[in-house]
């Protein structure tokens, strides 16, 4: 019986070849990007999200902001030039999971932070057209009213912890005070302020 | 760009990438041995399904077989001409940093003796420079308008351009400054010192500064509590300081709403308006055109 026969006939057999065949591709591809410094190495200065604004990223996750705003500039001059320097993999090392998006219905925010004051961010979060008239963003008033949730972050950070995030242990035990008093839109703000500030220059 | 750990993993996809390649070309060549009969016969496989379903064994159509060849030459040619094998950075030493960096160049040539130009005239003449002015207009769109609104007018508080009335300056260095190195204001907030009552005094005297008070018996005292704390920033006839941008609070223009009740909330919380450094995001020429600009939109007084 020849190998192309067997593989017909057996249909398990032929599974496991095909998983062998298409994972190839696959592995070719992703792994080398593990053993690589540009992809594996933080930007100089990047830090894990602190606490306050680790739960304003869970929240952009948790109001699906990635759904209408990248996080991503690519290197067109005309991207530079309204957002600044292009994004590296390097400025994502604590991203887990990434918020690149691929969906630009409002302007890209990977370096938002430091654009806007934190009273503009407020007022724009609670109802958009007080500030930007053509604005269609949706508003999130309720971040404003709503205090920030703070009886999971120290699971959060040390499941981050073990993934390599380097949080010291004052940090995570430090981290339910952090949020006491805090609200919704004060995390949300925290973490878009910090977004992309550690490039400064445009090119 | 690729900057491996260890040179294996250069040949962890160069090898595979190879092989694979040339795996397609023996695949093609094995397999494609059936010729096309004379009479019209077709061999088939030799197995029979459901009593009489056969598999025929044709040979390749000839145009998919020479397409399949072509992308194999294409997919061979790409990697000797574009990076993709591993470290090699292929014959062209293409990458798509230098790409970006060329779109760059290119556009720079393009507009900087424009810029130059603009950054050389004055701010009085280039305020009359239709496309210098043009440019400025989508600057400013771009940059200002999120806070400012398209029309410079400002909503509460951010800032009216177009008003005359300047926290921190309105002449040109200034006014460069502040886009240059953004601006942060500490209006201190009074609430817990004053206390409810001392709120209400203080923001009664400011609200008569501009206009007829209501509740007249609360001013000597909210004048006395004024002069004590207010007039540091503001100065004793409410007129404001532009060194620390304290505003003007006799002109009946207000940043944060001109109502007891707004005067009140900003005496009571204080406010702090910030206005972003934009030194990163513009160039001095683009700064020169956006000064230009904010005084081309200063409404004529009469």
């Amino acid at each position: 019986m020849s190998l192309q026969e067997k593989v017909e006939q057996n249909i398990g057999l032929l599974i496991i070849l095909v998983i062998l065949v298409v994972s190839v591709g696959g592995i070719v591809q992703i792994v080398p990007l593990f053993f690589q410094s540009s992809t594996t190495e933080p930007v100089a200065g990047l830090k894990p999200y602190a606490a306050l604004e680790l739960s304003g990223r869970d929240l952009y996750m948790r109001e699906s902001c990635v759904s209408c705003h990248s996080q991503m500039i690519r290197p067109f001059r005309t991207e530079t030039e309204r957002y600044g320097h292009y994004s590296v993999a390097g400025e994502f090392i604590y991203d887990r999971p990434f918020l690149w998006g691929s969906k630009r219905t409002g302007p890209d925010l990977a370096r938002v932070g430091g654009r806007y004051s934190d009273d503009w961010h407020r007022i724009h979060l609670i109802n958009p057209r007080d500030v930007v008239p053509e604005s269609i963003m949706p508003g999130y008033p309720w971040l404003e009213t709503t205090p920030v949730d703070a009886s999971s972050i120290q699971t959060k950070m040390r499941a981050l912890a073990m993934l390599g995030h380097p949080y010291t242990d004052e940090e995570i035990e430090a981290a339910p005070a952090v949020l006491e008093g805090k609200t919704e839109m004060d995390a949300m703000i925290a973490y878009l302020q910090g977004l992309g500030i550690l490039i400064t220059k445009r090119r | 760009m690729s900057d491996f750990t260890s040179e294996f993993w250069s040949w962890f996809i160069i090898i595979p990438s190879v092989l694979g390649l040339l795996y397609c070309v023996i695949l093609l060549m094995r397999t494609n041995t059936v010729k096309e009969q004379k009479d019209g016969e077709v061999e088939t496989m030799g197995h029979v399904w459901d009593e009489d379903l056969e598999e025929l064994n044709n040979p390749l159509p000839r145009w998919w077989l020479m397409m399949f060849y072509i992308t194999i030459v294409f997919g061979a040619v790409y990697l000797v001409l574009y990076p993709g094998l591993g470290s090699f950075a292929g014959i062209l030493n293409w990458s798509s940093v230098d790409r970006y960096e060329q779109e760059v160049k290119e556009t720079e040539t393009l507009v900087a003796p424009l810029y130059a130009e603009y950054l050389a005239t004055p701010v009085d003449d280039l305020k009359n420079n239709v496309s210098a002015m043009s440019t400025a207009k989508r600057l400013f769109a771009n940059n200002c308008a999120i806070c400012h609104g398209a029309d410079a007018a400002g909503y509460t508080g951010f800032p009216n351009l177009t008003d005359h009335d300047w926290l921190y300056g309105g002449d040109e260095e200034t006014v460069k400054a502040t886009i240059l190195n953004g601006r942060r204001a500490a209006m201190p907030a009074w609430g817990a010192g004053l206390g409810q009552k001392g709120v209400s005094e203080v923001s009664e005297y400011v609200y008569s500064l501009t206009r007829e008070s209501v509740n007249k018996h609360y001013l000597p005292a909210g004048k006395q509590r004024y002069m004590a704390m207010c007039v540091a920033c503001h100065g004793p006839e409410g007129k404001g300081n532009m060194a620390m941008g304290a505003p003007n609070l006799a002109d009946n223009i207000w940043l944060y709403g001109g109502s007891l009740r707004a005067i009140a909330e900003s005496v009571d919380k204080g406010r702090a308006g910030n206005m972003p450094a934009f030194g990163n995001q513009l160039t001095v020429s683009q700064i020169h055109l956006l000064t230009a600009y904010l005084s081309s939109l200063q409404k004529t007084v009469n």
